[in-house]
């Protein structure tokens, strides 16, 4: 970009750029630009409601007129692309241009409402706004207003009013263009067009809280926040996702000492402006059911105490388990609290038996974690999906497990990149995605790995292919490493895409047995040396490779593990009965902000804050850190790390907690460098007897971080089953499946989907009416058996 | 009242004409609409499960054109044009007498469901005005007595032939018409007068266009 | 000496069974296809350029050139629309056309398609008109029986499949990007230019939109040469024109003339005003273009000298108004039609034609304000130029052409209803029989 005030001859302009004059002004940019983004170069704006830059442009408000020299009428700037030369006016140098806009404004204006007072937009509003700007003083307009009918729900988390919409259609352009739910529309025609849904479809969209973030007036609003604050009010602090693994840049506003909403924030290289409704308006947690004191259980109950006995008491008992501990770790932590309980367990405890994985996993997945993923460089980048040839995806639902790649991947399927998923089944996802299914059986993905179709086999040999791998994956046997030989073979990228926000983080900080921070094998002396050099102890001390994952369970569930530390995990999240294995321990220290299933059998609670309260990273599923400061300053809690330092030092070790001490020392640390641990590459199960679950957690569900926003859990997809029609054929079944697993049996709606292999049947992993852990005891890739079921609901 | 199996066949026939299968939702809402009466739930459902898109896809369609009813028309569509040539030269007063002799409103139905009144706009038959339309067949040159003669010929059952085209059927069959084009009516008398105004003073008058040279 | 007038199209239109092949046939039809399909397509495109044939929906594009934007040797499939979506107030010649010969349509949509390689072709036409349409569907079957239509049409080895498209009640989808949408099943919504359609159209692959009775005239220029086209007409405006004349004139209907015949020349073939009325005004072509007075009568029909008058051909279907007719009463009609037919896309036309037409509804009661008289003008100066279509353009036009000719009208309507300033009755066509 350049700007000069005359064009110069001297000046050479490549080829790529054109130069154009804007209210006298030259500028040069990129061919193809946008009159209004050229302007925006210059600092010039020009007033727009439909315009997005990242929606196709419509040109339909009008509101953006301008002169263009040569040109009999007025052209819209949103549309309108440049050329070398071009005289553009805006209403700052044209009476044209000034007195369209003005005309525009006022037509805007004369059916919208005068209720900014009560409006949630009033004080952020660009049409309140732009109406001060370039609007008439005042109406000339003195028949009568449209008016209708308000608010009515378009789903049960977004709301609509009508009368203040300017049909600028941002809302249905997202819906359609960005998040592929064209389930809001344009409906009737001419002054009586409005937004609306089906008569019996609400807007079923994950992203549904974007139309509420880009709608340019008051129409769409949500039932979380209407009404509840003054924008002017709300104080805002850039923050990071807490949810999952996509990344996103958060906007978070709150007014005294609490959230009242939560917005998408532009981070063009991640989520652009875009989020999750997940990640808009699941936070009220963090706020409600908290514990805000120490608790000890004395006489089997637990009861307050101070922090000094709190401390006292879990030191005292850690330190009578010795090294017979473990520390789990949830994968909503953040890398320097990760770090923390990394650094505590081997230095306080004196122990490699750490875990981040609340969640299935193998010992398949922690040797592909440690030779692919800890502590490596980024591989691939959200811009990188754009323009791969193919990105194929592995046990991995990019909608539900990671939205805004999704996002990104609809956006480079648009693009011409194929898009191919390994699973039973095609999904509502995939569909959005244009994407091809290789059918694979639930468990079974790394068969069909193995035996990929030709096209696709080809296209991830081409420059710039990626693979990318889910959670599930850990619950394939073989397909983790199916996954990092067919990237060998073809020179694809492979990414591993966590769902959970901190997973990366914590395998990055160390917190899974055998690695130490930055992807350091815990058996290569080397690493060990660094490690300890840093940490300020000696070589020796560092403890030698731990248990984890199912190991780690067995050793507890046996007994041999005397003292646990757990942090920010939920038991029911593990595919094996947790609780029973954790009953055995004699030591259990939680460190909890709320009551949970591990904090009803620990010996000690500690209380710690959320992201809110705290400062910290997250690293999203490329490896890139997702740094957010305190939102609450004078926030009384505690991070884990600053909780595990007083407890490290309790029992006699200097453990510094600080965020800023802890980054400092990962910086000091850095990635390794030496031979990366090797994989003993684990060979496909090819047991295909009987009826298999597939199964993954929807993007809504029973999470308990998304307690407490009762809309939000209405937008939640319904539980169902489902199947091909073959299959519920071969088991006689008909509106109503019964899945029975070990543990008991789901009974669910059956919804027929012939994409869906046969012998194969999908539920949602945690959702009303089908918890798979508990209900079935059955995880991904297990037997299960059907049948019709008793009718449901008890009608006879 | 869900749409039969065999219009939903209907439907993906429809579609089969196009290249792209989205491009039938027009005549394919004609017809949900000859089988409902109107635009229904159901018939949105339907179409949108053919041809694969939402059914606030094809809501947002059906609500923007104006022949989409959200009501039961019932047996008969009366349209009397009220723009600016056949209202002034009379349709007004057509207009008019006809509310009186049916009790229907613009987009209403009489009680009886007999007949549904709309105001409509140019039926690009001006030189005929006032027009009025009967289940969208032509009532050309009416008068208030004639529309309402029409009107109770009708209820009385008795044959009415559009005076540019064929006897008068029903609303329904209109509308699958409109699905269906080819419907086997096409021979009904089209022309009249006024279509030939030009041509007959020509051949009076011995005027030609010229043959190829 | 008058101009006389040239029944081309409309020349067998008394023949009962014009409507069939056979009749077709028996008067020459599909003799054109014949020596279109042995003749070289690009050859055809030059030669409707040649004939400096017109667009004879409204705009009065040069066909010729339109067919020969579109990219050949591109690869992607072309298609041929027909605008048969005739619904502009006023207009009445393409329905017809469709009734009485359908098959002069049909043959033309096929020699237009063999020119732009177009292997499917649509015929859009409104729906509100079930009797056109099975007239077109009809002619389009028994073509298609007689191979006329299909594979390897008369041995050409030219493909081509013809789809009769019934539209659903929407004026905006005569606008040819929002009749592509709708054909596209969406709401008929104008789309953003460029792309434009002989590049990007009906499913973002070239496209030609053509009005039914430019397409009615390609047989007959096919068949019968460049020349003969030519010499009706003017330079500008070559050729015959199937004018439809309505209102208060003693035989409203169908004249085809050549190009160039005056308003007063064609209000005598139709017998002149009813009896005892003189024209007030008439409008050339549509309620889209502005209105004329009695002053232009001897003006030429032609699209140059029209829009030296400050006004347009556009369709070509005159409506004359006699003495009779309130003009507050009739603009107000017309804009209640666009508020009615506003697609709401954009905003100057969607706030606009609701804020104006509740302005007029005033003005038709008496009850207008002097300054509102002004606010109306400069309310349509804030919609022509700056609405997405012309759609918006269109509905800003009736209100300045009338007030410059009839302010007084407006003046009186800020205290006399229009129904007071003229008698309603007296301007029915059937009030002198005592109808009523």
């Amino acid at each position: 970009m350049t700007i000069t005030n005359e064009p110069s001859a001297e000046i050479a302009v490549p080829t790529e750029l054109v130069t154009v004059i804007i209210d006298g002004v030259a500028i040069g940019v990129p061919k193809g630009t946008l009159v209004i983004r050229a302007a925006e170069m210059l600092g010039i704006e020009i007033p727009r409601f439909c315009d997005h830059p990242l929606l196709e442009p419509v040109a339909a408000c009008r509101a953006c007129l301008i002169e263009i020299d040569g040109v009999p009428k007025p052209q819209p700037a949103c549309a309108q692309v440049v050329s070398d030369g071009m005289q553009v006016h805006t209403q700052y140098s044209s009476d044209v241009a000034r007195l369209a806009q003005e005309g525009v404004m006022e037509f805007l204006l004369l059916n919208h409402p005068l209720d900014c007072p009560v409006c949630d937009k009033g004080g952020e509003c660009p049409l309140q706004n732009q109406a001060m700007s370039i609007g008439r003083p005042e109406s000339r307009f003195t028949e009568e207003k449209r008016t209708f009918d308000k608010p009515i729900n378009v789903s049960a988390q977004i709301l609509l009013d009508r009368e203040r919409c300017v049909s600028c259609a941002r809302c249905t352009r997202f819906a359609d263009q960005i998040a592929g739910d064209p389930m809001l529309e344009l409906l009737e025609r001419g002054a009586q067009q409005q937004v609306g849904t089906a008569d019996d479809e609400p807007f079923d969209s994950y992203f549904s809280g974007n139309t509420i973030q880009i709608c340019p007036v008051g129409a769409l609003t949500s039932a979380t926040y209407r009404f509840r604050a003054r924008p002017f009010d709300l104080v805002s602090v850039p923050t990071s996702c807490e949810h999952c693994a996509s990344g996103c840049a958060l906007r978070t506003d709150y007014r005294r000492s609490t959230v009242t909403r939560r917005l998408g924030w532009d981070d063009p290289q991640v989520n652009e402006e875009w989020n999750c409704d997940k990640g808009r308006f699941a936070f009220a947690y963090q706020q409600q059911g908290r514990i805000d004191w120490p608790l000890v259980r004395e006489n089997g109950e637990l009861r307050t105490a101070s922090w000094p006995e709190a401390l006292a008491v879990a030191a005292r008992g850690l330190q009578t388990a010795g090294t017979d501990t473990a520390v789990l770790v949830g994968g909503r932590s953040t890398m320097e609290d990760a770090y923390a309980y990394a650094r505590f367990a081997r230095i306080a405890l004196g122990t490699d038996n750490i875990d981040f994985r609340a969640r299935a996993n193998s010992e398949e997945e922690r040797e592909f974690l440690a030779a692919h993923v800890a502590g490596t460089p980024i591989k691939v980048e959200y811009a990188d999906l754009e323009k791969a040839p193919i990105v194929l995806l592995v046990a991995f639902e990019p909608e539900d497990e990671s939205p805004i790649v999704f996002l990104r991947l609809r956006k480079a399927a648009s693009n011409k990149v194929s898009i191919a998923s390994v699973a039973a089944g095609a999904s509502r996802g995939l569909a959005k995605m244009n994407g091809t299914l290789v059918p694979a059986k639930p468990g079974e993905e790394a068969a069909a790995l193995a035996n990929l179709p030709q096209d696709i086999q080809q296209a991830l040999s081409q420059p710039g292919a990626v693979i990318m791998v889910g959670e599930r994956a850990a619950s394939a046997p073989g397909a983790l490493s199916a996954a990092a030989q067919l990237s060998q073979q073809t020179g694809a990228a492979l990414a591993w895409v966590p769902r959970r926000a901190g997973e990366r983080g914590a395998l990055d900080a160390g917190a899974l047995a055998g690695l130490l921070p930055g992807g350091r094998p815990i058996s290569d002396p080397a690493a060990r040396s660094e490690v300890a050099r840093i940490w300020g102890i000696q070589e020796s001390a560092l403890p030698q490779q731990g248990l984890s994952g199912i190991a780690l369970h067995d050793a507890v569930d046996s007994g041999r593990i005397r003292g646990v530390v757990v942090g920010g995990v939920e038991l029911c999240d593990y595919p094996h009965d947790a609780a029973e294995a954790l009953g055995k321990v004699d030591f259990i220290v939680s460190l909890e902000n709320h009551h949970s299933a591990v904090t009803a059998m620990a010996d000690v609670v500690l209380p710690v804050g959320v992201v809110t309260e705290k400062s910290g990273t997250f690293l999203d599923w490329e490896g890139r850190p997702r740094p957010f400061g305190q939102v609450f300053r004078d926030a009384m809690m505690n991070s884990d790390a600053a909780v595990l330092a007083m407890l490290a030092d309790s029992m006699g070790h200097s453990l510094p907690g600080g965020v800023n001490e802890l980054r400092a020392q990962m910086g000091l640390l850095g990635p390794w460098t030496g031979a990366r641990a090797t994989m003993n590459p684990t060979s496909a199960s090819a047991n295909t007897d009987g009826e298999r679950l597939e199964t993954w957690r929807l993007l809504l569900d029973l999470g308990v971080m998304q307690e407490g926003d009762p809309h939000l859990a209405a937008t939640a997809r319904p539980t169902v089953a489902r199947m091909s029609a073959r299959t519920a054929q071969s088991h006689g079944i008909g509106d109503t499946a019964t899945i029975h697993g070990p543990a008991g049996s789901v009974t669910a709606p059956v919804e027929i989907d012939d994409s869906m292999l046969d012998s194969v049947v999908w539920l949602p992993m945690n959702s009303e009416g089908s918890r798979v852990y508990r209900d079935l005891g059955a995880g991904h890739g297990d037997v299960v058996r059907l049948d019709a079921g008793t009718h449901a609901g008890g009608l006879s | 009242m869900p749409i039969s199996e065999s219009t939903r066949e209907q439907m993906r026939e429809i579609a089969g004409r196009y290249p792209s299968a989205r491009s039938a939702l027009l005549p394919m809402l004609h017809l949900a609409q000859s089988e409902e009466d109107e635009i229904t739930t159901d018939g949105i459902n339907a179409c949108a499960e053919v041809l694969d898109i939402t059914p606030a896809e094809v809501t947002a369609v059906a609500t923007f054109y104006t022949m989409y009813k959200r009501t039961k028309v019932g047996k008969h569509h009366i349209g009397v044009c009220t723009n600016t040539l056949c209202g002034l030269l009379g349709g007004d007063a057509v207009w008019d007498a006809l509310t009186e002799a049916t009790g229907a409103g613009h987009n209403t139905a009489s009680a009886d469901g007999e007949f549904f009144l709309e105001r409509i706009e140019c039926q690009a038959a001006c030189s005929n005005a006032p027009v009025m339309t009967v289940d969208w067949e032509y009532m050309d040159d009416v008068t208030p007595s004639s529309a309402v003669e029409v009107i109770e010929k009708l209820r009385r059952g008795e044959e009415v032939h559009s005076t540019r085209g064929p006897v008068i059927r029903d609303f329904e069959a209109t509308e699958h018409t409109l699905a269906f084009p080819d419907d086997g009516l096409a021979d009904a008398p089209s022309v009249d007068a006024k279509m030939l105004a030009g041509l007959t003073i020509a051949k009076e008058r011995g005027m030609t266009g010229g043959n190829a040279q | 000496m008058s101009t006389p007038l040239t029944p081309v199209i409309t020349e067998f239109w008394d023949r009962q069974d014009l409507y069939t092949l056979d009749g077709y046939r028996a008067v020459g039809g599909y003799t054109a296809l014949d020596k279109a399909l042995k003749t070289d397509p690009d050859s055809i495109i030059g030669q409707v350029k040649d004939s400096g044939l017109r667009g004879r929906g409204g705009a009065g594009f040069p066909t010729g050139m339109k067919w020969s934007f579109v990219p050949q040797g591109d690869g992607k499939p072309h298609y041929l629309v027909v605008n048969a979506d005739e619904s502009e107030p006023g207009a009445c010649k393409d329905i017809p056309i469709m009734m009485a010969n359908p098959h002069a349509l049909v043959e033309g949509v096929i020699i237009a398609s063999y020119a732009i390689r177009a292997n499917h072709a649509f015929i859009y036409i409104r729906g509100e008109v079930p009797n056109a349409i099975r007239k077109v569907a009809f002619a389009v079957r028994q073509a298609k029986d007689a191979g006329l239509i299909g594979k390897n049409i008369l041995g050409s080895g030219f493909d081509l499949d013809v789809v009769v498209h019934s539209g659903a009640g929407a004026y905006i989808c005569g606008e040819e990007t929002a009749l592509l949408d709708s054909l596209e099943g969406y709401r008929g919504q104008p789309r953003l230019k460029p792309p434009f359609p002989a590049v990007a159209g009906l499913y973002a692959s070239p496209t030609v939109i053509n009005n039914v009775e430019t397409i009615a005239n390609i047989p007959y220029i096919v068949d019968r040469g460049v020349d003969w086209f030519r010499q009706f007409g003017t330079e500008k405006s070559p050729g015959f024109k199937v004018f439809a004349v309505s209102g208060h004139v003693k035989s409203p209907g169908i004249y085809e003339a050549p190009l160039g015949i005056t308003m007063r020349e064609l209000l005598d073939y139709a017998g002149g005003m009813r009896d005892g009325s003189e024209v007030k005004f008439w409008i050339p072509g549509g309620s889209s273009v502005p209105m004329l007075t009695p002053e232009h009568l001897d003006l030429p029909l032609t699209y140059e000298a029209m829009a030296e008058a400050g006004t347009m051909l556009g369709t070509g279907t005159p409506m004359v108004f006699d003495q009779t007719t309130s003009v507050v009463k009739a603009v107000t009609r017309w804009l209640e039609f666009y508020k009615h037919e506003s697609c709401g896309k954009c905003t100057p036309c969607r706030e606009g034609t609701y804020w104006i037409t509740g302005v007029l509804e005033k003005f038709e009661h008496g009850h207008g304000t002097e300054g509102e008289m002004e606010t109306l003008v400069n309310l349509c100066g804030q919609i022509a130029g700056r609405s997405f279509c012309a759609l918006g353009d269109a509905a800003a036009t009736p209100y300045p052409a009338a007030l410059k000719y009839f302010r007084d009208e407006f003046e009186a309507a800020t205290h006399t209803s229009a129904d007071e300033q003229f008698d309603p009755v007296a301007s029915y066509v059937f009030a002198a029989a005592g109808a009523r």
